[in-house]
């Protein structure tokens, strides 16, 4: 048991798949929470009700979401190499990992800024706000639990992610195991990976989880 | 102060058209309490957020201290807010901030400097008697100290005018009681022009100077608390003034026509009703002793608003026909003390 495993390759794939996840993730939470946003301040009855915009900015997240994240990571080779200058990789990787999850991220965004409460939004109007503090003083504050909750979810997700894109050479936890475990037949190099992955399930999990407690004054 | 001419607004929705507020004309002098009372889908909700353009009017005008707020644009109308406070019936606080940042975001919105902002921000807690509380979180606090916090809130650009809006219908009568006493106090204090809607008669009776009673998107009537309390016209009007009146039963007669078939013959009933001043006079104990009848009386309630007591008794005078017709000669020309004969003697 055990045998087979090279410990200092082990970790250097850990911390692949830590980098692609968390630059990943930041990517995700940014351009996440742009979509939502939009998708919330245009929807009927929002401050900036826009019936085109919202059809525009639906569709696309809706087309994302629904494309097999394998077959994102190909159809973006072009765009990854003329953005990364190679399609090998953890960078090369970002590109798929953050158009794959932003799009999810973007509709969970936008039911945690339509749990805030109206009258709140109402009582800053009231008071003479603009639209930008509305978003940056009322929407965003009000629904930080809720964003938190979700880009947790979002993190193990691309957890998933980075795996899948790891057969197809991004390096990673889900690469090792892909090439020295499965195709090597190294059944315990494929174990211990699944092992370390949990783990850094568990910890974005219970990171987020922590936070968003924190974070709910409610 | 305040001027409204034909306000309008309409809501259409599946080619449906929903007038809330009527052709709605009123003036709201500086510094008064001005109530508008009336059933929930009368239209004073729309109303009140008509004011600050929460609401944008179909048609009319609004002018608020000198400025037609209907003709604004929307940087400044931004600016025009700021000088009217509202507070509202579920508070609206952020239950992120806490009690201090949440008086302190209206000052952040008018770009107050920091220093500025602590300062007036301690003032206000202490203005609202919230000293303590500071750094509390709203879920921390009960409903009457959330709706301090929101008075705190509205004050902060010291506004001319307070817009409330059902500012009481969530809080029990005791909270209830504490919170228009602060609108009072501060009605007094910072001479603040204050416009509440509510649906409870207590409160116009409370602390209103002036009152319009809203149905279906007019105001079917207006005036003095006391004037309209004491002499209502539409039957809404009176519907409220039974409430306060006569508890137990939704308009009153019930209670009437049971007292006259259980009450024995004797005598005659009166209904003396008592307005603003004559609440003060002792008018029973001076007919007990200037006139050898008996008075029983069947039943009252005598009530304060902002500007006197008023009230009605229901009286029994028991004696001699002509004392009694005396005695009611003598309420009739000698007191301000209005009366009605109810029945005559047999």
């Amino acid at each position: 048991m055990l045998t087979n495993i090279k410990m200092e390759d082990i970790w250097f794939a850990t911390y692949e798949t830590f980098y692609m996840t968390i630059i990943a993730l930041i990517g995700t939470a940014i351009i996440g929470i742009i979509l939502g946003l939009l998708l919330y301040l245009t929807s009927k009855d929002g401050i900036w009700e826009n019936t085109i915009l919202n059809v525009i900015v639906a569709s696309i997240v809706n087309i994302f979401r629904a494309i097999p994240f394998i077959i994102l990571i190909l159809l973006l080779f072009p765009f990854t190499n003329f953005l990364i200058g190679t399609i090998r990789g953890p960078s090369a990787a970002l590109p798929a990992l953050i158009i794959g999850s932003a799009p999810f991220y973007a509709r969970l965004a936008e039911i945690a800024f339509r749990e805030v409460d109206k009258g709140v939004i109402e009582a800053a109007k009231s008071m003479g706000a603009k639209t930008s503090t509305i978003i940056f003083k009322v929407l965003i504050p009000e629904s930080k639990p809720a964003l938190v909750s979700g880009l947790t979810v979002t993190a193990i997700a691309l957890i998933g992610y980075t795996a899948m894109a790891g057969v197809i050479g991004a390096g990673g936890l889900g690469d090792y195991a892909y090439f020295y475990g499965f195709q090597r037949r190294q059944f315990d190099v494929v174990l211990l990976c699944t092992v370390l992955i949990l783990i850094i399930v568990f910890i974005f999990q219970f990171i987020g989880d922590f936070i968003s407690n924190k974070m709910d004054k409610r | 102060m305040i001027s409204i001419k034909g306000l309008r607004k309409v809501y259409t929705s599946d080619n449906k058209k929903l007038t809330a507020v009527d052709d709605l004309t009123l003036d709201i002098e500086n510094g008064e309490i001005f109530g508008v009372i009336g059933y929930s889908g009368a239209g004073k909700s729309t109303f009140i957020r008509l004011l600050n353009r929460l609401e944008e009017p179909t048609a009319g005008n609004i002018i608020i201290d000198k400025q037609e707020i209907t003709s604004l644009t929307k940087n400044e109308l931004r600016a025009a807010r700021k000088e009217i406070g509202m507070i509202f019936q579920h508070f609206n606080l952020l239950w992120s901030r806490t009690v201090e940042d949440n008086i302190s975001f209206p000052l952040e919105i008018a770009g107050v400097t920091k220093e500025k902002r602590v300062k007036k921000v301690q003032e206000l807690i202490d203005l609202v008697g919230l000293s303590g509380r500071e750094k509390a979180y709203p879920s921390q606090l009960s409903g009457g100290q959330k709706q301090r916090v929101g008075i705190a809130r509205a004050l902060a650009n010291n506004p001319k005018v307070l817009l409330c809006d059902e500012a009481t219908s969530a809080l029990d009568p005791e909270t209830t009681n504490a919170i228009l006493d602060l609108l009072v106090d501060i009605n007094k204090k910072l001479g603040l022009t204050v416009i509440l809607i509510t649906h409870e008669m207590n409160v116009i009776r409370k602390i209103c100077n002036r009152v319009a009673v809203m149905e279906k998107g007019k105001i079917v009537e207006q005036g003095n608390v006391l004037d309209l309390f004491s002499h209502p016209k539409k039957n809404v009007t009176k519907k409220f003034v039974a409430q306060l009146m006569e508890p137990g039963s939704e308009d009153g007669t019930e209670d009437i026509e049971n007292l006259l078939n259980n009450v024995n013959h004797d005598g005659i009933l009166l209904r003396l009703r008592f307005i603003g001043e004559s609440t003060n006079h002792t008018l029973i104990s001076q007919l007990a002793k200037k006139f050898p009848i008996d008075i029983n009386i069947l039943q009252g309630k005598i009530t304060q608003t902002q500007t006197g007591g008023f009230g009605t008794l229901i009286t029994q005078f028991i004696g001699n026909d002509k004392e009694i017709s005396n005695a009611v000669e003598f309420i009739r020309n000698e007191t301000s003390v209005e009366v009605e004969v109810i029945r005559n003697a047999n």
